[in-house]
Protein backbone atom coordinates (compact mmCIF):
# COMPACT_ATOMS: atom_id res chain seq x y z
CA UNK A 1 0.00 0.00 0.00
CA UNK A 2 2.79 2.36 0.90
CA UNK A 3 4.38 1.69 -2.44
CA UNK A 4 1.19 2.47 -4.18
CA UNK A 5 0.99 5.77 -2.39
CA UNK A 6 4.58 6.51 -3.21
CA UNK A 7 4.09 5.84 -6.91
CA UNK A 8 0.95 7.89 -7.05
CA UNK A 9 2.42 10.80 -5.16
CA UNK A 10 5.41 11.00 -7.46
CA UNK A 11 3.08 10.69 -10.44
CA UNK A 12 0.98 13.65 -9.35
CA UNK A 13 3.84 15.56 -7.80
CA UNK A 14 3.70 18.60 -10.09
CA UNK A 15 0.03 18.96 -9.54
CA UNK A 16 0.40 18.61 -5.78
CA UNK A 17 3.23 21.10 -5.63
CA UNK A 18 1.33 23.68 -7.65
CA UNK A 19 -1.73 23.41 -5.47
CA UNK A 20 0.34 23.44 -2.32
CA UNK A 21 2.14 26.61 -3.35
CA UNK A 22 -1.15 28.26 -4.20
CA UNK A 23 -2.57 27.38 -0.85
CA UNK A 24 0.56 28.56 0.99
CA UNK A 25 0.33 31.89 -0.80
CA UNK A 26 -3.11 32.37 0.64
CA UNK A 27 -1.68 32.17 4.16
CA UNK A 28 -1.68 35.72 5.36
CA UNK A 29 1.14 37.42 7.17
CA UNK A 30 3.74 35.03 5.80
CA UNK A 31 6.01 37.01 3.55
CA UNK A 32 8.05 34.14 2.21
CA UNK A 33 5.72 33.10 -0.58
CA UNK A 34 4.82 36.67 -1.47
CA UNK A 35 8.18 38.40 -1.61
CA UNK A 36 10.77 35.76 -2.37
CA UNK A 37 11.81 35.31 -5.99
CA UNK A 38 9.95 32.50 -7.74
CA UNK A 39 13.03 30.33 -8.21
CA UNK A 40 13.76 30.30 -4.51
CA UNK A 41 10.15 29.46 -3.71
CA UNK A 42 10.17 26.69 -6.30
CA UNK A 43 13.43 25.25 -5.08
CA UNK A 44 12.42 25.31 -1.44
CA UNK A 45 9.04 23.83 -2.29
CA UNK A 46 10.70 21.00 -4.16
CA UNK A 47 13.01 20.34 -1.25
CA UNK A 48 10.10 20.41 1.12
CA UNK A 49 8.18 17.95 -1.04
CA UNK A 50 11.23 15.73 -1.28
CA UNK A 51 11.56 15.74 2.46
CA UNK A 52 7.88 15.02 2.87
CA UNK A 53 7.94 12.10 0.48
CA UNK A 54 11.35 10.72 1.32
CA UNK A 55 10.07 8.26 3.90
CA UNK A 56 7.44 6.96 1.50
CA UNK A 57 9.85 5.26 -0.83
CA UNK A 58 10.77 1.89 0.51
CA UNK A 59 14.43 2.24 1.40
CA UNK A 60 15.04 5.85 2.38
CA UNK A 61 14.04 7.05 5.75
CA UNK A 62 14.22 10.69 6.64
CA UNK A 63 17.84 11.07 7.51
CA UNK A 64 18.85 13.37 10.34
CA UNK A 65 21.22 15.21 7.98
CA UNK A 66 18.43 15.98 5.56
CA UNK A 67 16.21 17.15 8.37
CA UNK A 68 18.90 19.34 9.81
CA UNK A 69 19.69 20.86 6.45
CA UNK A 70 16.05 21.65 5.84
CA UNK A 71 15.52 23.07 9.33
CA UNK A 72 18.58 25.28 8.93
CA UNK A 73 17.26 26.65 5.68
CA UNK A 74 13.78 27.25 6.99
CA UNK A 75 15.02 29.03 10.10
CA UNK A 76 17.24 31.21 7.94
CA UNK A 77 14.31 32.11 5.72
CA UNK A 78 12.44 33.11 8.85
CA UNK A 79 9.60 30.63 8.59
CA UNK A 80 7.70 30.51 11.83
CA UNK A 81 7.02 27.17 13.46
CA UNK A 82 3.33 27.78 12.88
CA UNK A 83 4.05 28.22 9.21
CA UNK A 84 6.09 25.03 9.04
CA UNK A 85 3.25 23.18 10.71
CA UNK A 86 0.77 24.69 8.27
CA UNK A 87 2.98 23.63 5.37
CA UNK A 88 2.89 20.03 6.52
CA UNK A 89 -0.84 20.16 7.03
CA UNK A 90 -1.51 21.69 3.64
CA UNK A 91 0.81 19.25 1.95
CA UNK A 92 -1.01 16.32 3.42
CA UNK A 93 -4.42 17.81 2.58
CA UNK A 94 -3.47 18.66 -0.97
CA UNK A 95 -2.02 15.24 -1.58
CA UNK A 96 -5.11 13.56 -0.26
CA UNK A 97 -7.39 15.74 -2.36
CA UNK A 98 -5.36 15.22 -5.49
CA UNK A 99 -5.39 11.46 -5.09
CA UNK A 100 -9.07 11.56 -4.35
CA UNK A 101 -9.77 13.50 -7.50
CA UNK A 102 -7.64 11.10 -9.50
CA UNK A 103 -9.75 8.34 -8.00
CA UNK A 104 -6.76 6.60 -6.53
CA UNK A 105 -8.56 6.99 -3.25
CA UNK A 106 -12.16 5.87 -3.49
CA UNK A 107 -14.91 4.74 -1.17
CA UNK A 108 -13.57 1.24 -0.88
CA UNK A 109 -10.06 2.12 0.32
CA UNK A 110 -10.83 5.43 2.00
CA UNK A 111 -10.25 4.17 5.54
CA UNK A 112 -7.05 2.37 4.65
CA UNK A 113 -5.67 5.52 3.07
CA UNK A 114 -6.63 7.60 6.08
CA UNK A 115 -4.54 5.27 8.19
CA UNK A 116 -1.63 5.33 5.76
CA UNK A 117 -1.70 9.10 5.70
CA UNK A 118 -1.68 9.47 9.44
CA UNK A 119 1.16 6.92 9.72
CA UNK A 120 3.05 8.89 7.13
CA UNK A 121 2.48 12.44 8.32
CA UNK A 122 2.61 12.24 12.13
CA UNK A 123 6.17 10.96 12.61
CA UNK A 124 7.32 13.31 9.89
CA UNK A 125 5.70 16.28 11.54
CA UNK A 126 7.30 15.35 14.84
CA UNK A 127 10.76 15.06 13.41
CA UNK A 128 10.52 18.24 11.32
CA UNK A 129 9.31 20.25 14.28
CA UNK A 130 11.96 18.77 16.50
CA UNK A 131 14.67 19.62 13.97
CA UNK A 132 13.24 23.10 13.70
CA UNK A 133 13.28 23.69 17.44
CA UNK A 134 16.80 22.32 17.79
CA UNK A 135 17.95 24.67 15.06
CA UNK A 136 16.12 27.53 16.70
CA UNK A 137 17.68 26.83 20.08
CA UNK A 138 21.09 26.69 18.44
CA UNK A 139 20.53 30.10 16.86
CA UNK A 140 19.45 31.59 20.17
CA UNK A 141 22.38 30.17 22.08
CA UNK A 142 24.80 31.38 19.40
CA UNK A 143 23.32 34.85 19.67
CA UNK A 144 23.64 34.69 23.41
CA UNK A 145 27.32 33.86 23.09
CA UNK A 146 27.77 36.65 20.55
CA UNK A 147 26.07 39.04 22.94
CA UNK A 148 28.26 37.93 25.78
CA UNK A 149 31.36 38.52 23.72
CA UNK A 150 30.50 42.14 23.16
CA UNK A 151 29.20 42.50 26.68
CA UNK A 152 31.84 44.10 28.74
CA UNK A 153 35.46 44.47 27.92
CA UNK A 154 37.86 46.71 29.73
CA UNK A 155 39.95 48.67 27.26
CA UNK A 156 43.30 50.13 28.28
CA UNK A 157 43.30 53.57 26.69
CA UNK A 158 46.26 55.25 28.31
CA UNK A 159 48.79 54.14 30.82
CA UNK A 160 46.87 53.79 34.12
CA UNK A 161 43.53 54.64 32.49
CA UNK A 162 41.03 52.06 31.24
CA UNK A 163 37.53 52.38 29.85
CA UNK A 164 34.61 49.99 29.97
CA UNK A 165 31.86 50.94 27.54
CA UNK A 166 28.51 49.44 28.49
CA UNK A 167 25.98 48.97 25.73
CA UNK A 168 22.48 47.58 26.10
CA UNK A 169 20.40 46.17 28.89
CA UNK A 170 22.11 45.13 32.07
CA UNK A 171 20.63 42.03 33.66
CA UNK A 172 21.90 40.02 36.59
CA UNK A 173 24.05 37.80 34.44
CA UNK A 174 25.71 40.71 32.66
CA UNK A 175 26.17 42.60 35.89
CA UNK A 176 28.17 39.66 37.20
CA UNK A 177 30.23 39.60 34.03
CA UNK A 178 30.86 43.33 34.22
CA UNK A 179 32.09 43.02 37.79
CA UNK A 180 34.42 40.12 36.95
CA UNK A 181 35.88 41.71 33.84
CA UNK A 182 36.28 45.02 35.61
CA UNK A 183 38.22 43.66 38.55
CA UNK A 184 40.32 41.28 36.51
CA UNK A 185 41.09 44.01 34.00
CA UNK A 186 42.00 46.60 36.60
CA UNK A 187 44.53 44.31 38.17
CA UNK A 188 45.92 43.03 34.88
CA UNK A 189 46.16 46.42 33.20
CA UNK A 190 47.44 48.14 36.36
CA UNK A 191 44.76 50.76 35.92
CA UNK A 192 44.48 53.56 38.44
CA UNK A 193 41.36 55.11 37.00
CA UNK A 194 38.50 53.20 35.37
CA UNK A 195 35.82 54.94 33.35
CA UNK A 196 32.44 53.19 33.19
CA UNK A 197 30.65 54.54 30.16
CA UNK A 198 26.86 54.14 30.28
CA UNK A 199 26.04 56.13 27.14
CA UNK A 200 24.61 52.97 25.57
CA UNK A 201 22.55 51.81 28.54
CA UNK A 202 18.89 52.58 27.77
CA UNK A 203 17.49 52.51 31.29
CA UNK A 204 19.18 53.07 34.62
CA UNK A 205 16.86 51.77 37.31
CA UNK A 206 17.66 51.00 40.92
CA UNK A 207 19.02 47.57 40.08
CA UNK A 208 21.42 48.85 37.45
CA UNK A 209 22.49 51.66 39.77
CA UNK A 210 22.98 49.13 42.55
CA UNK A 211 25.25 47.03 40.36
CA UNK A 212 27.22 50.09 39.28
CA UNK A 213 27.71 51.20 42.88
CA UNK A 214 28.84 47.71 43.86
CA UNK A 215 31.25 47.55 40.96
CA UNK A 216 32.70 50.94 41.89
CA UNK A 217 33.11 49.83 45.50
CA UNK A 218 34.91 46.70 44.42
CA UNK A 219 37.19 48.70 42.15
CA UNK A 220 38.07 50.92 45.07
CA UNK A 221 38.99 47.84 47.09
CA UNK A 222 41.56 46.78 44.53
CA UNK A 223 43.09 50.22 44.70
CA UNK A 224 41.73 52.04 41.68
CA UNK A 225 39.23 54.82 41.22
CA UNK A 226 35.98 54.38 39.33
CA UNK A 227 34.25 57.12 37.38
CA UNK A 228 30.80 57.00 35.83
CA UNK A 229 30.64 58.74 32.49
CA UNK A 230 28.13 59.13 29.69
CA UNK A 231 25.17 60.12 31.83
CA UNK A 232 22.55 61.50 29.47
CA UNK A 233 20.33 64.36 30.73
CA UNK A 234 17.18 62.24 30.95
CA UNK A 235 19.07 59.53 32.83
CA UNK A 236 20.41 62.14 35.25
CA UNK A 237 16.85 63.27 35.95
CA UNK A 238 15.54 59.79 36.60
CA UNK A 239 18.49 58.98 38.86
CA UNK A 240 17.74 62.07 40.94
CA UNK A 241 14.00 61.35 41.05
CA UNK A 242 14.63 57.77 42.10
CA UNK A 243 16.74 59.16 44.92
CA UNK A 244 19.86 57.21 44.08
CA UNK A 245 22.98 58.68 45.58
CA UNK A 246 26.08 58.50 43.46
CA UNK A 247 28.09 60.84 45.67
CA UNK A 248 30.90 58.40 46.21
CA UNK A 249 32.35 58.69 42.77
CA UNK A 250 32.94 61.27 40.09
CA UNK A 251 30.40 61.41 37.30
CA UNK A 252 30.48 63.29 34.02
CA UNK A 253 28.17 63.70 31.07
CA UNK A 254 30.53 62.49 28.38
CA UNK A 255 33.44 60.13 28.02
CA UNK A 256 35.61 63.02 26.80
CA UNK A 257 35.13 65.06 29.98
CA UNK A 258 35.67 61.94 32.03
CA UNK A 259 38.93 61.31 30.23
CA UNK A 260 40.17 64.83 31.03
CA UNK A 261 39.33 64.26 34.68
CA UNK A 262 41.11 60.92 34.66
CA UNK A 263 44.22 62.48 33.18
CA UNK A 264 44.11 65.18 35.82
CA UNK A 265 43.88 62.53 38.53
CA UNK A 266 46.99 60.83 37.19
CA UNK A 267 48.79 64.18 36.93
CA UNK A 268 48.73 64.49 33.18
CA UNK A 269 46.97 66.55 30.58
CA UNK A 270 46.46 66.68 26.87
CA UNK A 271 48.21 69.47 24.97
CA UNK A 272 48.06 70.49 21.39
CA UNK A 273 51.40 70.62 19.66
CA UNK A 274 52.19 73.06 16.92
CA UNK A 275 52.14 71.65 13.45
CA UNK A 276 55.52 71.26 11.91
CA UNK B 1 -11.14 55.75 23.70
CA UNK B 2 -8.66 53.54 25.42
CA UNK B 3 -6.26 51.03 24.07
CA UNK B 4 -3.50 49.04 25.65
CA UNK B 5 -1.47 45.91 25.74
CA UNK B 6 0.21 43.75 28.29
CA UNK B 7 3.32 41.68 28.91
CA UNK B 8 3.55 38.60 31.08
CA UNK B 9 6.51 38.73 33.45
CA UNK B 10 8.08 35.32 33.94
CA UNK B 11 11.78 35.81 33.28
CA UNK B 12 14.26 38.63 33.58
CA UNK B 13 14.05 39.22 29.83
CA UNK B 14 10.34 39.91 30.06
CA UNK B 15 11.28 43.05 31.98
CA UNK B 16 13.00 44.28 28.84
CA UNK B 17 9.91 43.42 26.78
CA UNK B 18 7.66 45.36 29.17
CA UNK B 19 10.02 48.31 29.07
CA UNK B 20 10.11 48.30 25.29
CA UNK B 21 6.33 48.22 25.10
CA UNK B 22 6.12 51.11 27.55
CA UNK B 23 8.64 53.18 25.67
CA UNK B 24 6.85 52.66 22.34
CA UNK B 25 3.49 53.48 23.89
CA UNK B 26 4.87 56.60 25.59
CA UNK B 27 6.43 57.73 22.32
CA UNK B 28 3.13 57.21 20.52
CA UNK B 29 1.23 59.25 23.08
CA UNK B 30 3.71 62.07 22.64
CA UNK B 31 5.86 62.09 25.78
CA UNK B 32 9.28 63.75 25.54
CA UNK B 33 12.55 61.92 26.08
CA UNK B 34 12.77 62.76 29.78
CA UNK B 35 9.25 61.51 30.48
CA UNK B 36 9.91 58.47 28.30
CA UNK B 37 12.91 57.68 30.47
CA UNK B 38 10.80 58.19 33.62
CA UNK B 39 8.04 55.91 32.36
CA UNK B 40 10.39 53.16 31.21
CA UNK B 41 12.31 53.31 34.47
CA UNK B 42 9.07 53.04 36.44
CA UNK B 43 8.01 50.03 34.37
CA UNK B 44 11.44 48.52 34.91
CA UNK B 45 11.13 48.87 38.69
CA UNK B 46 7.61 47.48 38.83
CA UNK B 47 8.40 44.58 36.51
CA UNK B 48 11.54 43.76 38.48
CA UNK B 49 9.56 43.72 41.72
CA UNK B 50 7.17 41.21 40.18
CA UNK B 51 10.09 39.07 39.01
CA UNK B 52 11.92 39.29 42.34
CA UNK B 53 9.10 38.92 44.84
CA UNK B 54 6.15 37.28 43.13
CA UNK B 55 7.95 35.23 40.48
CA UNK B 56 5.34 35.97 37.86
CA UNK B 57 2.69 38.49 37.00
CA UNK B 58 1.83 40.96 34.29
CA UNK B 59 2.36 44.55 33.27
CA UNK B 60 -0.48 46.29 31.50
CA UNK B 61 0.11 49.50 29.65
CA UNK B 62 -2.83 51.63 28.61
CA UNK B 63 -3.27 54.98 26.96
CA UNK B 64 -5.93 56.86 28.88
CA UNK B 65 -8.02 59.91 28.08
CA UNK B 66 -9.75 61.92 30.78
CA UNK B 67 -11.44 65.05 29.47
CA UNK B 68 -8.68 67.11 27.95
CA UNK B 69 -5.97 65.09 29.67
CA UNK B 70 -4.06 62.34 27.99
CA UNK B 71 -1.81 59.96 29.82
CA UNK B 72 -0.31 56.53 30.22
CA UNK B 73 -1.29 54.08 32.89
CA UNK B 74 0.85 51.18 34.07
CA UNK B 75 -0.83 48.39 35.96
CA UNK B 76 1.48 45.83 37.56
CA UNK B 77 -0.37 42.87 39.01
CA UNK B 78 0.73 39.61 40.52
CA UNK B 79 -0.60 36.83 42.69
CA UNK B 80 2.45 36.79 44.92
CA UNK B 81 2.81 36.95 48.69
CA UNK B 82 1.58 40.54 48.96
CA UNK B 83 3.25 43.38 50.84
CA UNK B 84 3.28 43.12 54.62
CA UNK B 85 3.85 46.76 55.46
CA UNK B 86 3.00 49.15 52.66
CA UNK B 87 4.19 52.21 54.56
CA UNK B 88 7.60 50.69 55.12
CA UNK B 89 7.93 49.79 51.44
CA UNK B 90 7.39 53.42 50.56
CA UNK B 91 10.28 54.49 52.81
CA UNK B 92 13.50 55.30 51.02
CA UNK B 93 16.15 52.76 51.77
CA UNK B 94 13.92 49.92 52.93
CA UNK B 95 14.74 46.67 51.20
CA UNK B 96 14.32 42.96 51.81
CA UNK B 97 16.42 41.84 48.87
CA UNK B 98 19.68 43.67 49.45
CA UNK B 99 18.93 46.28 46.81
CA UNK B 100 18.94 50.03 47.20
CA UNK B 101 15.38 50.23 48.49
CA UNK B 102 14.65 53.15 46.20
CA UNK B 103 12.38 51.34 43.77
CA UNK B 104 8.85 51.85 45.10
CA UNK B 105 9.21 55.39 46.47
CA UNK B 106 11.14 56.13 43.28
CA UNK B 107 8.27 55.00 41.07
CA UNK B 108 5.89 57.17 43.07
CA UNK B 109 8.09 60.19 42.41
CA UNK B 110 8.60 59.31 38.75
CA UNK B 111 4.88 59.10 38.06
CA UNK B 112 1.96 61.48 38.78
CA UNK B 113 -0.46 59.06 40.39
CA UNK B 114 0.40 55.95 42.36
CA UNK B 115 -1.77 53.42 44.08
CA UNK B 116 -1.07 50.09 45.79
CA UNK B 117 -3.69 47.46 46.47
CA UNK B 118 -2.24 44.48 48.27
CA UNK B 119 -3.44 41.63 50.38
CA UNK B 120 -1.21 39.11 52.10
CA UNK B 121 -1.19 35.77 50.35
CA UNK B 122 -3.45 37.03 47.58
CA UNK B 123 -1.33 39.38 45.55
CA UNK B 124 -0.51 42.96 44.70
CA UNK B 125 -1.77 45.38 42.09
CA UNK B 126 0.01 48.65 41.57
CA UNK B 127 -1.41 51.34 39.34
CA UNK B 128 0.72 54.27 38.24
CA UNK B 129 -0.29 57.07 35.88
CA UNK B 130 1.68 59.75 34.13
CA UNK B 131 -0.18 62.64 32.49
CA UNK B 132 0.96 64.33 29.33
CA UNK B 133 1.47 68.02 29.87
Amino acid sequence: MNRELSINVSHFMDDILMRWQERMKEEKRERFFQYMPDEVVDKTSKEFAELMTSNLSASAEVTPEKLKEFAEKVVRFGWSIKFVNKSIEHFSDVTFETLEEAEVINDSNYRTYMKIFSDWISPLRNSIIEAYSIEWERTVSLQKIALQELSASLIPVFDKISVMPLVGTIDTERAKLIMENLLEGVVKQRAEVVLLDITGVPVVDTMVAHHIIQAADAVRLVGAKCMLVGIRPEIAQTIVTLGIELNDFTTTSTLRRGMQEALKLTNRKMVEVEAK
Amino acid sequence: MEYGSSVEINTEWDIVAARQLGRNEAKKIGFGTVDQARITTAISELARNIYLYAGMGRIEITCILQGQMKGISIIASDEGPGITDVRKVMDDGFTTSGGLGAGMPGVKRLMDEFNIATERGVGTTITAIKWLR
